[in-house]
């Protein structure tokens, strides 16, 4: 009898199974990729300490910092010390444990340094088919290469930096079949809001997802990292897209993907990966990219999403959805468009790469974003950085009367001294808008890059479609 | 880590679906590098005002929550982040179980490698538990049993691998290490 269809999924998991799962255990799983940063780190590095055990595979472990880590050029090339005591001694200490473990640091000097869920993919290193992990839950935007990326927590860092291993249990699948295309003014960024609208907040637990269909194949691979990237806020712990021309055009030639005859042997081996005709998912969803707007966050979590032009709903006796809506200070029945906001974000490993600068700064070229307003731009990466001053975006930016700072994580989540102030509204191109998620009492608004640009202009929620 | 065979406690109840991590730890209270002290910053901008006075309505901060080792929580418990600086938190402020209709998945698996319980209940049992606050219930994790102060028992899922490691104070890390010449024929085949 003839093997059934497999997944892309499947094959990938199959592929790395040291010992398959039974009813008594998980199965030992093989990680290729371990990504490590300042913050999810130094209590795995201890355990190490501790048992007197190496890393495995330094060779399969790459640190950088980002998390908590400034982005005001003083303090990262400047000479100044950083502001925060406690991010200093935790930059500190993931010099000393990358040192003291053979493990490499792209630290903040570093021309290669960025967010790590940037730098991945921009190095090479994040490939198809490998099994990529970090301590950290976007770690899913790596699945956009065809890879199964998954954030862990920090025993878990700890398990890998040991043995280069986790134990997993075999999720189920689910694809998300995407078709029609994409309308002027609508991005990654407003279909994966949509999506996880539609899925739920909790709607892909326990799920890999699979982005498929015609849209999907239609995005380019900055794009496919902002659907990937959110998976997570649907509950799913990965979100996978099958690699196509359009990963292998990308990956050619960067410093760290596979040369040569070793770039042919591989891309033998990933044309293998996509799913096959047939091949079964435990369940699935369809989604009609045509009918997608630009959407916008009204509440306290990513499903709390909205068509600029809707109205915020009315959730009668829903105690929580009532304190979330007294927490943003807005009110059902009214709409989102026009409201004030006094900050504006650009940035994250949502949409911090070059491709999202470029989509901001195309709605600012030549104008001034509206008096009182603040405005940060911050590149995910520092190559990020160094490709958007090489083409004059930077002057874009600071001509609007934005601020364009050192990369990292930034206002995402306001632990390295970006944070918006309590009470205030933040329109941000990051991934939650959780409350405090931005600073203890910020209000955060989450869009996408053009949104945030229009937006910027006028200091309210802007429709971007108005200025394009 | 400490074996987890029983607990009997009273609940403190946090009715909201989808308390994310930020909301359990904020994200300016992971520049630390040690896992200790993190019960402090436990749900600090519920628990405390902006002058870092306690909010006497927050259910941790009523008199009768003093004590209680389990926490009722709405849908979704734990979505958001990977930081397990969340069960760290909770279990430094003394809770050592959470049940829920729903945990998120990464949440459950770090707190299943910490010896905090996680128990997904039926939406009955849930309903009965967030109705009545303070009520003394026991888990029992070799039965994998919530009983209510009726009596009445209810079943969660604990798979048997989780089970055996709560039970025994495994360490999984040890139970990966064992596994060493597996991982090693891996690397030579792949």
């Amino acid at each position: 009898m003839a093997r059934a269809p497999q997944t892309l999924f499947d094959k990938v998991w199959q592929r790395h199974e040291v010992a398959a799962e039974s009813a008594a255990t998980p199965a030992v799983l093989y990680i290729d990729l371990h990504l490590v940063h300042e913050v999810t780190s130094p209590q795995a590095f201890a355990v190490l300490r501790e048992r007197g055990l190496p890393v495995r595979r330094p060779e399969r472990t790459l640190a950088t910092m980002d998390h908590s880590t400034p982005t005001q050029t003083a303090q990262v090339f400047g000479g100044a010390p950083i502001a925060i005591d406690s991010a200093a001694r935790q930059v500190a200490q993931l010099e000393r444990n990358c040192a003291d473990f053979g493990v490499e640091l792209l630290a903040l000097r570093h021309a290669q340094r960025g967010i790590v869920h940037v730098i991945g993919p921009e190095l090479g290193l994040s490939q198809p088919g490998q099994t990529i992990v970090c301590g950290d839950s976007h770690t899913s935007t790596h699945g956009a290469l065809g890879a199964l990326a998954f954030g862990i927590g920090t025993t878990e860092v700890g398990h890998v930096l040991a043995t280069q291993c986790l134990l997993q249990r075999k999720p189920r699948t689910l694809a998300v079949e995407v078709h029609g295309a994409l309308a002027r003014g609508v991005t990654a960024k407003d279909l994966i809001l949509a999506a996880i609208v539609q899925l739920g907040v909790d709607g892909g637990t326990g799920h890999v997802i699979e982005y498929r269909g015609d849209t999907i194949r239609a995005l380019d691979m900055e794009e496919r990292m902002t659907v990937c990237n959110m998976s997570i806020e649907a509950g799913a712990r990965a979100g996978m897209i099958a690699p196509d021309e359009t990963t292998y055009a990308y990956l050619a030639g960067r410093p760290r993907a596979p040369q040569g005859a070793a770039w042919e042997r591989a891309l033998a081996a990933w044309r293998t990966l996509p799913s096959e005709p047939g091949a079964r998912f435990d369940r699935e969803v369809h989604l009609d990219a045509a009918r997608v707007e630009p959407m916008v966050t009204y509440g306290t979590n990513p499903g709390m999403a909205i068509p600029i032009g809707g109205e915020i709903p009315h959730r009668q006796g829903d105690a929580a959805f009532a304190r979330a809506l007294a927490y943003m200070g807005l009110s059902p029945g009214s709409p989102i468009k026009d409201q004030p906001v006094n900050v504006v974000f650009v940035g994250s490993c949502t949409n911090g790469r070059l491709s999202d600068l470029r989509s901001a700064a195309q709605l600012l070229r030549g104008k001034r974003i509206a008096a009182g307003l603040r405005m940060l731009v911050v590149p995910g990466s520092q190559q990020v950085k160094h490709a958007a001053e090489a083409e004059g975006l930077d002057r874009v930016f600071r001509d609007a009367g934005a601020e364009w700072r050192e990369s990292g994580c930034s206002m995402c989540l306001g632990m390295n001294g970006d944070v918006v102030a309590r009470g205030e509204y933040s329109l941000s191109t990051s991934n939650r808008n959780f409350e405090g998620r931005q600073g203890a009492g910020a209000r955060t608004l989450l869009a996408s890059p053009l949104t945030a640009a229009a937006s910027a202009l006028r200091g309210r929620v802007t429709d971007p479609r108005e200025l394009m | 880590m400490q074996p987890f065979t029983t607990l009997t406690s009273r609940t403190v109840v946090l009715p909201d679906a989808n308390i994310d991590t930020d909301r359990i730890i904020p994200a300016r209270f992971l520049t630390t590098t040690t896992r200790a002290g993190l019960g402090e910053h436990l749900f600090a901008d519920w628990r405390y005002d902006e002058h870092r006075v306690a909010r006497p309505d927050f259910a941790l901060n009523r008199p009768d929550a003093a004590g209680c080792a389990i926490l009722v929580a709405g849908a979704n418990f734990g979505c958001g982040s990977s930081r397990e600086h969340a069960p760290w938190a909770l279990l430094d402020y003394g809770l050592r179980a959470v049940i829920s209709t729903e945990l998120a998945d990464i949440f459950r698996s770090n707190a299943l490698k910490n010896g905090l319980l996680p128990v997904v209940v039926d939406e009955r049992t849930s309903a009965w538990l967030m109705a009545h606050p303070g009520a003394e219930i026991t888990l029992d994790v070799a039965a994998t049993t919530l009983t209510l102060p009726s009596g009445a028992a209810v079943r969660f899922p604990l798979e048997r691998f989780a089970q055996h490691c709560l039970l025994e104070g495994v360490d999984e890390l040890g139970f990966l290490l064992a596994r060493g010449a597996e991982i090693e024929a891996y690397e030579r085949r792949a």
